[in-house]
C-alpha cells in the first residue's frame, strides 16, 4: 500500500512539473522533450495496468459485445422491425431467433434495431451532456466569484427537477420525437450532477501552482482550461462520459416505456412498451420482454463496471496490490 | 442554520418557479394547436367555415388563449394557487387536482417504505460487505447488476414470475376490484398483497445502488487516519465500523437527494407495469388520452414532491451530521 502510494505521489508531482514546464514556456515548448518521454512512460504504465484489471475487462468485453450486436445484429435479421409475418405468437425458433409478437411481427429484428438505437442515444445523450457538464462545471470551477454563484444556482435548480419529469412533458407534447431529439432533449438534461463534481474538481486544480503560472504567462483563460486543467483530468472526464452514457439510455429506456419515444424506430424501451400494452405478460410472451431488459441491463451494467475497473487503473491508490 | 436553510430555501422557490414556467410555456411552444387537437377529440363536426371559426374562438375565449402572454403566465400562477390545475379531458368534468389527490396515497404508500427500507437495508448489506471477501464477491455483482436495471423491466420480470407463473400475487390494480374500499382489517391485508409486488421491484433496484455506494465507503473510510489511529489504539473492529460507517452514511444521504428524482421515475413506471392506481397510472391514461391539463398538472405535481422531499434530506442532513449543526451556528 505505501508502495503504491509513493508511486502515486509520484505521478502526480511528475505531471504538474511537466505542465509548468509547458505553460511556463507560454506554449514555445523549449523543454518540450522531458514532459513527453513522462506522458508516454505514464500512457504505457496505465495500459500495463489496464490490461490486468479483471473488473476493466469485463465491463469492457460486455460493452464490445453489446456493440458487436448493435453493429452487425440489424444486418443478420431476416425480417423488418415492423414486418407482420404469418406466424403470431410463437417462441423462439430457427425461423424466428427471438419469437414473434402477438401480430406477427419477429422480436429479433426489433431487439437488434432497439440496441443500435440504444448505442445512438447513449452517445447523443452522453456526449450533449458532456459537453455541458464541461462548459459549466470549467466556467464555473475557474471563473469563481458571481459567475460561480449563478452557475451553481442553475446547476442546483436542474439538479432538483428530475429530467424524466420534463421529457415526460415536452415528449408528451411532440407528437413524435425522433431518435436525435431524444438523445439532444436527454442529454441538456442529465449533465447537472457531472457539472458539479467538475466544478469541484476544478476549484481544486486551479489552486495548484501550474494553473498560477499558466495564468501569470497571460494566456487566454479558455486556453488555460483546455490546455492545462482539461487534461489534468482527463481520466475523471472519460469516467463521467460513461456515467452519462449509461444513464442516457435508461433514461430514454423510461420515457420510451411510457410510450412517449420515437414512434418510427424500435427502442429497447418501446419493445418493452409494446409488450406491457399488448398483455406480453399476462400471455407469458416472456421472448418479447426479457431480451430488452437483459440488454439494457447488460450494457449499463458493464459500463458501471468498466468505470470500477478504469477508477482503479486510473486511481493508484484503489489498485489492489 | 439560518443561512442555510435560507439558501436552500432559495435554491427551491427559484426551482419551482422555473417549473412552473417551463410548464407553462410547452405547450405553448409546441407545434401544433392544442384547440385543434381538443376539438379533434370531443368530435365537434362544423359544417361551414363560420361554425368552426365560431367554435374555436369559443374555446380560444374559454381558455384565455386571446390574451396577450403576460397575461396568460399571471392568470397561470393565480389559478394554481387556487390549487386549480385545470378540468381533465379523459375524466371530464372531473378536476386535475381531484385526480392526483386520489392517485398520491397509493404512489406514497408505495414510495416512502421502498426507499427508507432499501436505504437502511442497503446500507447495512453494503457495510456488511467491505472487506468481507466472500460477501464482497456476491454482494457487489448482484448490485452491479441491480443498480443497472431498468426499473420496469425488474417489475416485469417480477410480475411474470410471480403473478403470471406462479399465481403468488396478484397481477395489477390496487386492490381487489369485487371489494369495496373500507377500513377493515380484510380490506388492508387485500391492500398490502397488491402492494408487495410492486414495493419489493421498487426496492430491489434502489438497494443495488446503496449497497454499492455504501460498500465503497466504507473501505475509503477504514482506509483513512482516524480509523488507523484507533486499530493502532488496539479499539475492536466493530467500534472502527462503526464509526466508519456514520461518516459513510453522510455522502450517503446527500447520495439520496440526487437520487430522488430517478427514483420517483423508477415508482411511476413500476405502477404502470402492475396497473397500481397510482400517479403513474394516471400520467399513462394521461398520456394515451392527450390530456394536457392533467399532464401538466402531474408534472407540477411530482416537481413539488421531490423539492419537499429534498428539503427533508437536507434537514435530516442537519441533524445527523454534527459539524454543520456548529459550522451553521457561528463556527467557520
Amino acid at each position: 500500500m505505501t508502495r503504491s502510494d509513493q508511486k502515486h505521489d509520484g505521478l502526480a508531482t511528475g505531471a504538474s512539473t511537466a505542465a509548468v514546464a509547458s505553460g511556463a514556456a507560454g506554449g514555445a515548448a523549449v523543454d518540450v522533450p522531458s514532459p513527453k518521454v513522462r506522458t508516454i512512460n505514464r500512457r504505457f504504465e496505465f495500459l500495463y495496468f489496464a490490461i490486468r484489471n479483471n473488473k476493466l475487462i469485463l465491463g469492457l468485453s460486455i460493452v464490445i459485445i453489446c456493440f458487436l450486436i448493435a453493429i452487425i445484429g440489424p444486418l443478420l435479421a431476416k425480417y423488418s422491425p415492423f414486418q407482420y409475418t404469418t406466424s403470431y405468437w410463437s417462441p423462439p425458433s430457427s425461423r424466428h431467433w427471438f419469437g414473434t409478437t402477438q401480430d406477427g411481427r419477429d422480436v429479433y429484428a426489433q431487439f437488434a434495431a432497439g440496441m443500435r438505437s440504444a448505442f445512438l442515444i447513449g452517445t447523443i445523450g452522453g456526449v450533449i451532456a458532456s459537453v455541458v457538464a464541461m462548459l459549466v462545471g470549467f466556467t464555473a470551477g475557474y471563473r469563481a466569484g458571481i459567475v460561480d454563484e449563478i452557475l451553481s444556482m442553475v446547476t442546483n435548480i436542474f439538479l432538483v427537477i428530475p429530467a424524466f419529469a420534463v421529457l415526460l412533458v415536452i415528449a408528451g407534447f411532440l407528437h413524435n420525437v425522433s431518435i436525435p431529439v431524444e438523445g439532444l432533449l436527454v442529454g441538456l438534461l442529465s449533465w447537472p450532477w457531472a457539472a458539479r463534481a467538475l466544478r469541484a474538481q476544478t476549484f481544486s486544480l486551479v489552486a495548484r501552482d501550474f494553473i498560477g503560472m499558466a495564468r501569470l504567462s497571460a494566456q487566454n483563460s479558455w486556453r488555460i482550461i483546455f490546455r492545462e486543467i482539461a487534461p489534468n483530468m482527463s481520466s475523471y472526464l472519460f469516467m463521467m462520459f460513461i456515467l452519462l452514457f449509461g444513464g442516457a439510455i435508461l433514461i430514454s429506456a423510461t420515457i420510451d416505456f411510457i410510450g412517449l419515444g420515437p414512434q418510427f424506430t424500435f427502442t429497447l424501451g418501446k419493445m418493452m412498451n409494446e409488450a406491457q400494452t399488448n398483455s406480453g405478460l399476462l400471455l407469458g410472451m416472456w421472448w418479447w420482454f426479457i431480451p430488452p431488459g437483459i440488454a439494457i441491463t447488460a450494457i449499463v451494467g458493464g459500463l458501471y463496471i468498466m468505470n470500477v475497473g478504469l477508477d482503479e487503473v486510473f486511481n493508484p491508490r484503489l489498485r489492489e496490490m | 442554520m439560518r443561512r442555510y436553510f435560507a439558501r436552500k430555501l432559495l435554491t427551491y422557490s427559484l426551482t419551482f418557479i422555473a417549473a412552473v414556467t417551463v410548464d407553462w410555456a410547452i405547450p405553448r411552444l409546441m407545434p401544433g394547436n392544442p384547440i385543434d387537437d381538443l376539438l379533434a377529440r370531443i368530435g365537434t363536426r362544423c359544417n361551414t367555415r363560420e361554425q368552426c371559426d365560431a367554435i374555436s374562438s369559443y374555446f380560444y375565449n374559454v381558455f384565455g388563449l386571446h390574451k396577450p402572454l403576460w397575461v396568460q403566465y399571471l392568470t397561470f400562477w393565480k389559478a394554481l394557487f387556487q390549487g386549480n390545475l385545470g378540468i381533465s379531458v379523459m375524466s371530464f368534468p372531473e378536476p386535475v387536482s381531484t385526480l392526483i389527490k386520489n392517485a398520491i396515497p397509493y404512489t406514497l404508500g408505495l414510495l416512502v417504505p421502498a426507499i427508507l427500507l432499501s436505504f437502511w437495508a442497503g446500507n447495512k448489506v453494503g457495510a456488511l460487505a467491505a472487506r468481507r471477501k466472500i460477501l464482497d464477491n456476491t454482494v457487489l455483482p448482484l448490485s452491479y447488476t441491480l443498480t443497472a436495471t431498468p426499473y420496469q423491466w425488474l417489475a416485469m420480470v417480477l410480475a411474470w414470475t410471480f403473478a403470471v407463473t406462479w399465481r403468488f400475487f396478484p397481477i395489477s390494480g390496487g386492490y381487489d376490484p369485487l371489494r369495496t374500499p373500507s377500513w377493515s382489517f380484510g380490506f388492508a391485508g387485500d391492500l398490502l398483497y397488491h402492494w408487495f409486488l410492486p414495493f419489493a421491484s421498487l426496492f430491489l433496484v434502489q438497494f443495488g445502488g446503496w449497497a454499492i455506494g455504501m460498500r465503497n465507503m466504507i473501505i475509503y473510510e477504514l482506509e483513512s487516519d482516524y480509523a488507523h489511529y484507533l486499530e493502532a489504539l488496539g479499539a475492536p473492529r466493530k467500534l472502527v465500523r462503526k464509526y466508519a460507517y456514520r461518516n459513510a452514511l453522510l455522502p450517503q444521504i446527500s447520495g439520496l437527494a440526487l437520487a430522488i428524482g430517478a427514483i420517483v421515475g423508477g415508482a411511476l413506471v413500476t405502477e404502470i407495469v402492475f396497473g397500481y392506481p397510482g400517479v403513474g397510472s394516471l400520467i399513462l391514461s394521461a398520456i394515451n388520452n392527450k390530456d394536457y391539463f392533467a399532464i401538466q398538472g402531474i408534472f407540477l405535481f411530482i416537481i413539488v414532491g421531490v423539492l419537499i422531499a429534498n428539503f427533508i434530506v437536507d434537514i435530516m442532513y442537519v441533524i445527523i451530521d454534527p459539524r454543520t449543526r456548529i459550522g451553521m451556528q457561528g463556527g467557520s
